[in-house]
């Protein structure tokens, strides 16, 4: 489309033709609607949040962010959350390597991958509710320990719990990922390396990290700034007044139980420049770890 | 080739094997464990409730007005999957097949509300909807779940627009056909399978979709999910099995969908149309 010679003098056109030979025509303007609806509903409301938390009701301009760092009661949300979304990411991220190493050699592999978009599809909340049952001190898992001799284990409203709901949820979402990365992987490649004599291990570190490396990134990325921004089941299966009172619970409480949309505007950007700070540090580290050809020998 | 395997890396395998059969009987159990308490009379001590009855579930379509949450629930999935496909697809008919400047642009900006978790810009839209006075009604219910949704039809429909010969619109073209008639004879019948994998998708994630409903949501346009959190966060006030036959109800009506799009759809593909994309 795009390859059309432009050799005649493009002053003498009509803009018409001018604008076309850009590509930019009727069918272009197709993209408008949904341009001008996100510009209004995401882009618009990001940049107004931004300026309202810079207007509090009482004080100077810098009022709610002073605030927010001067009450152990607002900052400590932070590290609660990074003692969450850091642990979690990782577990999710590093246990759905091996399992989808083995995995993507599975026949049958579409049965459970089938099983594990249930839970993404139910969602937190469903989660948390059949956690409170199955992890419940009357619960099966506590049943099965009992049984074991391990004894009562309280797995429900505190760290535990939330941890426990961030992986259930989270690690089939980065399996599904990570699984995606390594099928797009030509095959070819590390059966010549396995031609070449290359052991399993030597296999993994030469030929599939490195052409991982960048769906890893992104995979990190993505898990942390999901479970950065835990909210249900920091409430309903943590302790939302203790340990797992995380930052999203704080930028709800300043706007539906205090009614300050100036104070809940500045914690929600402060949860967005730290996912926005963890994001960058995870590309600039894989820029650090591996340099070179980042398409997964996909073409 | 099997028998020749040093027993590390077998052993290695069986722990990988165990890990995802541990892993899987979890997940299983919990669903089941919501399942088998809303048909139990009374379940204390046991491995299984002393008996059986369906009587929560009557009790629980009284007690949180099942029948007006469930169609306030369908009433904007409806609309939201609706104007997704409407807002959608003709924009990524023009990604797929206009090569304009800044087009890199407008697909960062379609990938940026799939990326950033909706508590993060919950909050401020909330905020400029409720200045608006859309919030707290269904209207505002809609707009925010369209945020999400409208970027995700865009993103997955645009391969399947690049699969279909262009020469095919072209012939449209010659006969006369405008981009209107184009679209109703032409592309809608053949993209058909690809916007019905689009929106059973939106229609799953806008069911779930708890962040942006229970921020935008007033008593009378709360969705089947923020109910069930609201339920669950009541758990002392109301009886636990009644909160659970809601959550069987809400599992039902997911369920069904996700089945209807797995049978379009490669489970895969629901987390990684839109991330791929972002690799590039």
């Amino acid at each position: 489309m795009s390859e059309r010679a432009v050799n005649a003098a493009p002053e003498r056109m009509p803009l018409r033709v001018r604008l076309a030979l850009h590509d930019l025509d009727a069918v272009t303007l197709l993209v408008l609607p949904a341009v001008i609806f996100v510009i209004a509903l995401f882009v618009y409301p990001f940049v107004y949040g931004f300026v309202l938390s810079f207007q509090p009701k009482t004080g100077d301009w810098l009022t709610n962010y002073r605030k927010f760092f001067s009450d152990p009661f607002l900052y400590d949300t932070i590290g609660a959350t990074f003692r969450l979304a850091i642990p979690a990411t990782l577990i999710n991220v590093l246990i759905s390597v091996p399992v989808a190493l083995r995995v993507r050699r599975l026949e049958r592999r579409r049965v459970l991958t089938t099983i594990l978009v249930v839970p993404i599809t139910l969602g937190t909340v469903l989660i948390a509710q059949g956690l409170l049952i199955y992890l419940g001190p009357q619960g099966w898992f506590n049943r099965v320990m009992a049984i074991i001799g391990v004894g009562q284990v309280r797995l429900v409203h505190n760290y535990v719990g939330v941890m426990l709901s961030l992986i259930m949820s989270g690690f089939p979402f980065t399996f599904l990922l990570t699984l995606s990365y390594l099928t797009g992987i030509d095959p070819s490649l590390e059966q010549a390396a396995s031609t070449l004599g290359a052991k399993a291990r030597a296999r993994f570190v030469h030929i599939l990290l490195p052409l991982l490396a960048q769906g890893l990134a992104i995979n990190l990325c993505l898990s942390f700034v999901q479970t950065f921004s835990v909210f249900p089941s920091a409430v309903l299966l943590g302790a939302p007044a203790g340990e797992t009172r995380v930052i999203s619970i704080a930028a709800y409480q300043a706007a539906y139980e205090q009614y300050n949309y100036s104070m809940a505007s500045a914690v929600a950007m402060i949860m967005g420049f730290c996912q926005l700070a963890v994001v960058v540090l995870i590309l600039a580290g894989r820029n650090f770890v591996y340099r070179g050809a980042v398409t997964g020998g996909k073409g | 080739m099997m028998e020749d395997k040093p027993i590390g890396e077998r052993l290695w395998a069986i722990a990988i094997w165990v890990l995802v059969i541990f892993f899987v009987i979890n997940v299983l159990a919990t669903i089941a464990a919501v399942a088998v308490d809303s048909f139990g009379t009374r379940w204390f001590n046991s491995w299984l409730p002393a008996g059986f009855t369906t009587c929560w579930y009557s009790s629980a379509w009284d007690e949180f007005q099942l029948h007006d949450v469930l169609i306030v629930t369908f009433e904007v999935v409806g609309a939201v999957v609706l104007l997704a496909g409407l807002l959608g697809v003709p924009a990524a008919y023009a990604l797929a097949r206009r090569n304009f400047p800044g087009k890199q642009a407008v697909i960062l900006l379609f990938l940026l509300p799939m990326m950033i978790p909706p508590i993060t810009f919950g909050i401020p839209l909330a905020t400029v909807l409720y200045q608006a006075h859309l919030g707290g009604n269904m209207s505002g219910v809609i707009l925010a779940n369209l945020v999400p949704t409208v970027p995700f039809v865009v993103l997955v429909m645009i391969p399947f627009i690049e699969q279909i010969d262009p020469r095919i619109e072209a012939a449209a073209r010659v006969f006369g056909a405008g981009t209107g008639r184009l679209f109703v004879h032409v592309l809608v019948p053949l993209l058909a399978p690809g916007i019905l994998a689009a929106l059973l998708l939106v229609l799953v994630r806008t069911i779930a979709m708890f962040e942006l409903t229970f921020f935008t949501a007033g008593p009378d346009s709360q969705t089947l999910v923020v109910t069930l959190y609201y339920a669950v966060g009541s758990a002392g006030v109301r009886s636990n099995q009644s909160i659970d036959a809601m959550a069987v109800v809400y599992m039902l009506t997911t369920l069904v969908w996700l089945l209807i799009a797995l049978r379009f759809v490669d489970p895969t593909q629901i987390v990684t149309r839109a991330k791929r994309e972002a690799a590039h």
